[in-house]
């Protein structure tokens, strides 16, 4: 009996073409602030139809394709059994591939909810749920047949993930279909804002934390062979996390029609989060207390550490900028897109990179992948791709919310929102140019996979304790 | 804020759920042991063969890896 490869290998590749694709959409949009010329009036290729495919393509298709290799990966490996309902992790797997080829469809026709991080419509949206539901089968199924008493707490991670995703999911799509491509909301005005903000910051929190947390846990004591600094604080970690997480979504809606009291509520759940989250963060990092010197030489580790502190430095600088008193300078600035993707290409991207790393040789039966010296160039291409694009946006943002408030004596702005947006001109190159890097580390993934691919063969390790029937 | 009607007792019942299974699972003894689970993954060795420089210098595994440079 062998374990379900299969399904792990065709996510495991699509994270990394999908990868490929949203970051390419990502650099071009950020050119076209640039240098606006670029949409070159055609109307499917503008930046507000083009944007959401960027979020849709990295958010879902990427780091979506990633959860569901590495979560299918790591709860067959630690409870040791095969997937549960093979079949079913087939349709997951086909299925969401549909659901972003119909994204990549829908979005430049300019078929969209204008829902941020839930554009897409709802036929997208029905397929989405059948596609959640199959995966939480496989998945709990999994779990309920494990051969190992003991869950390990990435599966925590992942299992929270999974279920908080489908609550999310459904209650902020919920939709009066008026043809095939249109729906209107069924909440109106602020009670719609609310509703989308306790989904999109739940998203932030379950989908891009929590789910990215299991893959932590996994593959940084398997990569640097040691186990995690304290169990006991990642069982903590996660409870806290969980417990705690559900109100931050009200501080996307500082001094709006939302009442006072919902916007403080949203501040305070903020920034407890950053006890929880720095307790996993540094779980994660002291895991190599005692082994240090791997980090010189492995470059996946490498990957998988300094995501955590980009964690640490986007769970930190979010509480603060829920901070109503905070947020009145950086809300609606180049600040938000700094902080988002400190935490996306940081966080996110770098621990999926080093995940991959990790799978790919062991899915394709080799020792290591084609070339380890490209894995070290992509690592510091990519460092100073987010450096570049983070430090830009940090000072253009600060730059445009000190211009928007500044008054003259007699009460008048001083400038006009031109003046504020001819001063952003010079960050917004420096954003392409770390854009730009970002995505050369990622075509180098994409080659350095392709070629582990050519010279391995795809092969199904053995489910230990399995291995005498076979013989 | 009608919309709190609704997400209120959402995220409640999320809780109380979240609750229900902590304390089945700690009652179950699923949190008794918090050493052994995290040196358990590291047990479960996943690649195809060993490595050609390996850490500790450790000797290949005694049973056949799956094949491999095919």
């Amino acid at each position: 009996m062998t374990y379900n490869y299969k399904v792990v290998r065709q996510f495991a590749v699509m994270t990394v073409v999908w990868g490929a694709v949203g970051m390419l959409v990502g650099v071009w949009i950020a050119a076209q602030l640039a240098w606006p010329q670029l949409n070159f009036d055609i109307p499917w290729i503008t930046y507000s139809r083009l944007r959401p495919l960027h979020t849709n393509a990295v958010i879902f298709a990427f780091g979506g394709s990633a959860l569901f290799a590495t979560s299918y990966f790591v709860v067959q490996r630690t409870c040791q059994v095969p997937l549960f309902a093979p079949r079913l992790a087939a349709f997951s797997f086909w299925g969401w591939q549909l659901v972003i080829v119909a994204a990549a469809v829908t979005l430049p026709l300019g078929m969209s909810t204008t829902k941020e991080y839930a554009e897409l419509e709802w036929p997208i949206d029905v397929l989405i749920a059948a596609v959640w539901v199959a995966y939480a089968i496989v998945f709990f199924g999994t779990i309920a047949k494990r051969k190992t008493p003991h869950i390990y707490v990435a599966n925590w991670f992942f299992g929270a993930y999974v279920i908080t995703i489908a609550v999310l999911h459904i209650v902020n799509s919920a939709a009066l279909p008026v043809t095939w491509t249109k729906s209107y909301s069924v909440y109106a005005g602020v009670q719609d804002a609310m509703v989308q903000w306790w989904y999109g910051h739940n998203a932030v929190g379950f989908f891009l934390t929590a789910g990215f947390l299991g893959m932590m846990y996994y593959f940084i004591p398997k990569q640097a062979e040691r186990p995690v600094y304290s169990y006991r604080l990642s069982i903590v970690h996660f409870w806290a996390l969980i417990f705690t997480y559900m109100w931050a979504g009200p501080h996307h809606l500082h001094y709006t029609a939302l009442p006072d009291w919902a916007q403080s509520i949203g501040m305070v759940f903020s920034l407890i989060l950053l006890a929880p989250s720095w307790g996993g963060m540094i779980n994660g990092i002291m895991t190599l207390s005692g082994a240090w010197h791997k980090l010189r030489d492995d470059p996946i580790l490498k990957f998988l550490v300094v995501s955590l502190s980009f964690y640490g430095m986007s769970t930190f600088e979010g509480p603060m900028m829920s901070i109503k008193t905070v947020n009145a300078l950086s809300h609606y600035t180049d600040w938000t897109v700094g902080h988002v993707h400190s935490g996306a290409l940081g966080w996110v991207g770098f621990i999926t990179m080093g995940s991959i790393y990790y799978l790919m040789p062991r899915l394709f039966g080799r020792t290591q992948m084609h070339s380890v010296r490209l894995i070290e160039v992509h690592f510091w291409v990519a460092t100073i791709g987010v450096v570049l694009y983070i430090a830009a946006m940090w000072i253009a943002g600060v730059t445009q919310g000190l211009m928007w408030r500044a008054t003259n004596p007699d009460g008048t702005l001083t400038y006009a929102f031109v003046e504020s947006l001819k001063a952003t001109y010079p960050y917004y190159y420096i954003r392409v140019a770390g854009g730009l890097l970002y995505l050369a580390g990622m075509l180098i993934m994409l080659y350095n996979c392709l070629m582990t691919i050519r010279e391995g063969k795809a092969i199904d390790a053995e489910v230990p304790g399995a291995a005498v029937a076979h013989a | 804020m009608e919309a709190l009607y609704l997400l209120i007792p959402l995220s409640l019942a999320i809780i109380a759920l979240a609750a229900w299974i902590f304390l089945r699972m700690s009652d179950s003894g699923q949190f008794d042991d918090m050493d052994a689970p995290a040196h358990s993954i590291l047990l479960d060795e996943d690649l195809p063969a060993p490595m050609d420089i390996t850490p500790e210098g450790e000797a290949p595994r005694p049973h056949d890896p799956p094949s491999r440079d095919a």
